[in-house]
């Protein structure tokens, strides 16, 4: 906030102080100023510098350097998470673009009942993870779910029980998360595919181009920035996994479906160990820089060249 | 943002297809058809689940449609479903996420809607710099401020209170609804603005009769996205609050994942669906408007 007061006194003389001016949207615009700055800023510091300290129960300044780090790669459980969260994130990646481009691909090619479908695909995304997830953990269920029904087929050894195997319990979660996700992709991709102009299909239809040649060799590489775009908004959401992993398997069996959020969460809230939370998520932190970076270069950096 | 939208509401042109049902149509709709079912098929289990009694649940599968309909399960989901020693239902987590959700939008859509207008119409020395700071804030693990936010509340003394929680998603909701309404106002001609200021009107008056009357359709949008935003939120509501205040899905997931007793799947699902309602109506209601809101979310910074 004393930022907002940083023109030099001297223009006071002058005329009415550079600082009155603008008076009112500058009160306005407190609230905005303060999550900014405190929560934002401030909240994210405060979490990287106790991410140095020995804090236990409650938050204290005994440094102990990079201890909590070394002890974070050293916990089995911070390793599981890490792969699970990558394992998560890059069928999670490939799919959602897959079959988010795939369906607005096929909406686009001037149907009927267009938006009846688009209604369908999309509706999942308005469900919380914890609707979404009890939803599928009730489908998966062993007993009752889809390996019951194959089995009544006459199927008896067919086996399908992602959430209650450690091997296969992260691809039962990325069911669950891609039937919540893919739709939002797919109607970015569409608005994408609206945006081209129709000469291009003409000019293809002409060169004799067939229809998927031209989806995969002319319009994806024109639809770059859609794609930039749904991999951050993918690659964001995924670094915040939590809700469904909760609510659809609890991090089981055992801790084969733990991820980075709930590990902190649970260090934080639960055992009672800040200083391990905190460095869990300034790692979590650093892994979203590390995302947004090439984002941002791509993004701006490029415009500016171009 | 403006562009997408106006793409999406473009039909496509050209000449219909003349063959109907050509070979590539029927692979085109059966394709189609086939996505949907899978899409449509929780909603369906989750549905006929929930009409089910026990032992039908006990005899068939989640698929087969229920023999006998009943609307117990709903009901005992909605008043009798136990978390914990409390056994009074869904009810009181439904009143929670109601008592939270209206302050919670009226607060943050007020708060950024001036926020916006602040930006677009009176930038000031440094406005463009928090600006940046709070959309950068939107990609922040909400795990790395979560801890800082309960000293802050602790300090308040709202920890653990629906007024808390209320000022949690006040704050997250901020970034996105600030660059919704930021984009709005900066669309309208500034001619306008400028007339209003030749006549003398000052920054509230024009926010309250020349802006807010202008943007109501962004009104639209941002209650559509703060109301299921605010509505399917689990992380906040388990961290920011006791189990007295917890919104509805905190609860959810109390009654269906609770290990003692036996498990009721009919009333879990029942429970399931009474949580998804609220989102789902608002969905179906609003139509384009909610793909315009995520349109909006969608396209940040």
């Amino acid at each position: 906030m004393t930022v907002a007061s940083d023109p030099p006194a001297r223009t006071a003389v002058k005329r009415p102080s550079r600082l009155f001016k603008n008076m009112m949207a500058k009160i306005a615009s407190i609230p905005m100023i303060l999550t900014a700055l405190v929560v934002f800023v401030g909240g994210t510091a405060w979490t990287v510098v106790h991410s140095f300290t020995g804090s236990r129960l409650l938050p204290k300044l005994n440094w102990v350097g990079l201890d909590q780090y070394e002890r974070l790669w050293d916990t089995d459980r911070w390793i599981i998470s890490i792969t699970n969260l990558g394992i998560y994130g890059i069928c999670s990646m490939i799919f959602t673009l897959v079959i988010g481009f795939t369906l607005a691909a096929l909406l686009d090619r001037k149907i009927r009942f267009e938006s009846a479908f688009r209604t369908i695909f999309l509706y999942p995304f308005a469900l919380s993870f914890v609707v979404t997830g009890l939803a599928w953990q009730w489908i998966l269920n062993p007993e009752f779910g889809i390996q019951s029904v194959v089995r009544d087929w006459g199927w008896t050894t067919f086996t399908f029980n992602p959430l209650n195997d450690p091997d296969t319990v992260m691809f039962g979660l990325l069911i669950a998360g891609l039937w919540q996700g893919t739709g939002l992709i797919m109607c970015i991709m569409l608005a994408g595919l609206r945006g081209i102009d129709e000469d291009i299909w003409k000019a293809c239809r002409v060169d004799g181009i067939g229809t998927v040649k031209t989806y995969i060799q002319v319009i994806i590489p024109m639809m770059r920035p859609v794609f930039i775009t749904s991999l951050v908004l993918i690659a964001s959401g995924i670094i915040k996994l939590y809700d469904l992993v909760v609510a659809q398997t609890n991090g089981g069996p055992g801790i084969s479906s733990e991820v980075p959020a709930k590990y902190v969460i649970n260090y934080m809230f639960q055992a009672q160990n800040l200083g391990q939370g905190f460095a869990a998520s300034t790692m979590m932190l650093c892994s979203v820089i590390i995302i947004l970076i090439p984002w941002a270069y791509l993004e701006f950096g490029g415009k500016k060249n171009g | 943002m403006a562009d997408m939208t106006a793409n999406a509401g473009i039909e496509p042109r050209g000449p219909k297809p003349k063959k109907t049902f050509s070979r590539g149509n029927i692979f085109l709709y059966g394709t189609l058809i086939m996505v949907s079912m899978y899409y449509l098929l929780p909603l369906y289990v989750m549905l006929v689940t929930s009409v089910k009694g026990m032992p039908e649940i006990r005899l068939g599968n989640v698929f087969s449609p229920p023999l006998e309909v009943t609307f117990e399960p709903w009901v005992k989901a909605w008043s009798e479903a136990c978390t914990g020693i409390n056994c009074d239902g869904l009810s009181r987590g439904f009143w929670n996420s109601v008592q939270i959700l209206i302050p919670s939008c009226v607060l943050s859509i007020a708060i950024a809607s001036v926020n916006g207008y602040a930006l677009s119409n009176w930038k000031f020395k440094g406005s463009e710099v928090f600006f940046t700071i709070l959309i950068l804030g939107a990609f922040i693990p909400y795990q790395t401020m979560l801890y800082p936010i309960v000293i802050l509340l602790r300090e308040l003394g709202l920890m653990g209170s629906i007024s808390g929680l209320v000022l949690v998603h006040t704050i997250f909701g901020m970034p996105i609804l600030t660059l919704l309404f930021r984009n709005y106002f900066a669309s309208i001609p500034e001619e306008l603005f400028k007339a209003a200021r030749v006549d003398g009107a000052g920054f509230w008056r024009i926010y309250f009769q020349i802006m807010l009357p202008m943007a109501l359709p962004i009104f639209v949008v941002a209650v559509i996205l703060q109301v299921t935003g605010i509505w399917n939120d689990f992380l906040f509501g388990v961290i920011y609050t006791k189990p007295a205040t917890y919104p509805m899905t905190v609860q959810l997931n109390n009654i269906v994942n609770s290990v003692q007793g036996i498990k009721e799947y009919n009333v879990n699902m029942a429970a399931t669906m009474l949580t998804g309602l609220v989102p789902l109506v608002i969905y179906f209601l609003s139509g384009k408007l909610f793909v315009r809101g995520i349109a909006a979310g969608a396209v940040k910074g």
